[in-house]
């Protein structure tokens, strides 16, 4: 019954760090639009962190190049567990149009598991919300 | 049987500023939350961000001291609900001289405890933010135990009951001028004390991360949350009773401790950050002079 509880608080209070790992700020900026009055993820207790030892839910953006690699890792790897990791936008899922680049590590799957995929270039608030939701659905 | 009776005031004194400081902290999401035009969180949130933090991995960093490391936060957590206890036991039960004086050494406690996590987890940004939070905590002691000595002086008892009583029996603190000074510094003091957002350079999100808590996760980092909600019950109460007349009157003293509080969430959320410099230049210089001030005042009858 208190892993039940434990398992009910995480899924209503997720403390998310978001992480650019060369991104074009724009899924950036949509990520920040979630915090705005219009979508205001704190109603479902969802908050930024400044540390990744605070963090449940590592966000990343940006493909994931050769510089920054060995950092994803080792960020993921400090990240307290149970945490999951959410992959923002078609660069972060795919490459998208940097798939041919000469310093493409990524897409983040290839460096870290990866729970949940966000594509579109930058997605919608809208999109990242049912994202987040499909994540939530998926703790059991 | 003095031991149990101990025992039981500090259970009781952790319960019930444990659930006091956590609405308190949801108020102050909550208020935060509307003066941004959001909604905010509900009731339960806080709830459920530290039952979520017990149940998370507790990671000890490689270059950490392990056992300062660890033992901070219960140092942190126990010095704020015994100053807690010590609060209810002077004001309702077992009224005992010099009270004031405790409760002055055991609010210092949390921010020593604070220092110490940050020296010892062995992380630069951390290190920053223990330097800073020392800082700070040099800085608003002085003014806080000048305004403190206010309704000492005017008094002429440093026993927090019968302040209590002399306040009942001819004005509440707030209703002069000198109090009304001391309230207003010893009011930007706490903030201080509890890192509300003016005076937030130890844990400066934009650079510092999270400052003193940066390596802290799972049931430290809950117990160091739980420690500043129990911290800001804690010393809003102390407010009520030392500044505004006391909990005599259930209904109106739950009013003056939610007055204390909005106006705290008020100056947090209307100020920007200061830099450390001007966080002791204000406290050192401004405060400091209004708080001689404010004792000339009390000692000239106002």
């Amino acid at each position: 019954m208190v892993l039940d509880l434990k398992k009910k608080a995480l899924k209503k209070s997720l403390f998310v760090f978001h992480l650019s790992t060369g991104s074009c700020n724009n899924c950036d900026i949509e990520i920040l639009d979630c915090l705005t009055p219009r979508f205001d993820i704190e109603r479902f207790g969802m908050t930024l962190v400044g540390s990744i030892r605070h963090a449940d839910v590592l966000l990343i953006t940006g493909i994931g190049n050769i510089k920054n690699a060995g950092r994803i890792k080792k960020l993921y790897h400090q990240m307290p567990k149970p945490g999951f990791v959410v992959a923002i936008g078609a660069c972060a899922c795919t490459g998208g149009i940097f798939r041919e680049g000469y310093n493409m590590a990524g897409p983040i799957d290839r460096i870290i598991p990866v729970d949940v995929y966000i594509p579109g270039c930058p997605p919608k608030p809208e999109a990242m919300i049912s994202g987040i939701v499909r994540l939530l659905n998926r703790i059991k | 049987m003095e031991i149990i009776k101990i025992f039981a005031m500090v259970a009781g004194s952790f319960v019930l500023f444990g659930i006091l400081g956590i609405m308190s902290g949801w108020v102050d999401r909550k208020v935060t939350a509307r003066i941004q035009w959001r909604v905010g969180p509900p009731w339960w949130q806080n709830f459920a961000d530290f039952i979520k933090l017990t149940g998370k991995e507790t990671v000890v960093p490689e270059g950490a001291n392990q056992f300062l490391f660890l033992v901070s936060p219960v140092a942190g957590i126990i010095s704020a609900t015994v100053t807690g206890a010590v609060l209810l036991s002077s004001t309702f039960f077992n009224p005992f001289k010099w009270d004031l004086i405790i409760i002055i050494y055991l609010l210092m406690i949390p921010s020593v405890a604070m220092v110490i996590a940050g020296a010892s987890s062995g992380n630069v940004l951390a290190s920053i933010g223990a330097g800073r939070e020392l800082r700070l905590f040099l800085s608003y002691e002085l003014p806080f135990i000048l305004a403190l000595l206010v309704p000492v002086i005017k008094f002429g008892t440093a026993q927090v009951s019968e302040i209590v009583r002399f306040q009942q029996i001819y004005r509440i603190n707030v209703g002069y001028l000198s109090g009304v000074i001391a309230f207003v510094i010893a009011l930007l003091a706490f903030m201080g004390k509890i890192g509300y957002v003016p005076f937030d350079v130890p844990e400066a999100e934009t650079e510092l991360a999270a400052g003193t808590f940066v390596e802290y996760s799972g049931l430290p980092l809950a117990l160091f949350k739980l420690m500043k909600w129990i911290l800001l019950s804690v010393g809003i109460s102390f407010f009520v009773i030392y500044f505004l007349g006391g909990f005599a009157n259930p209904i109106t003293g739950a009013l003056k401790y939610l007055f204390v509080l909005v106006l705290i969430i008020l100056i947090k959320n209307t100020n920007p950050r200061l830099r450390t410099d001007q966080v002791l230049r204000f406290f050192w210089g401004w405060l400091t002079i209004l708080g001689l001030f404010a004792i000339l005042l009390v000692l000239l009858g106002y």
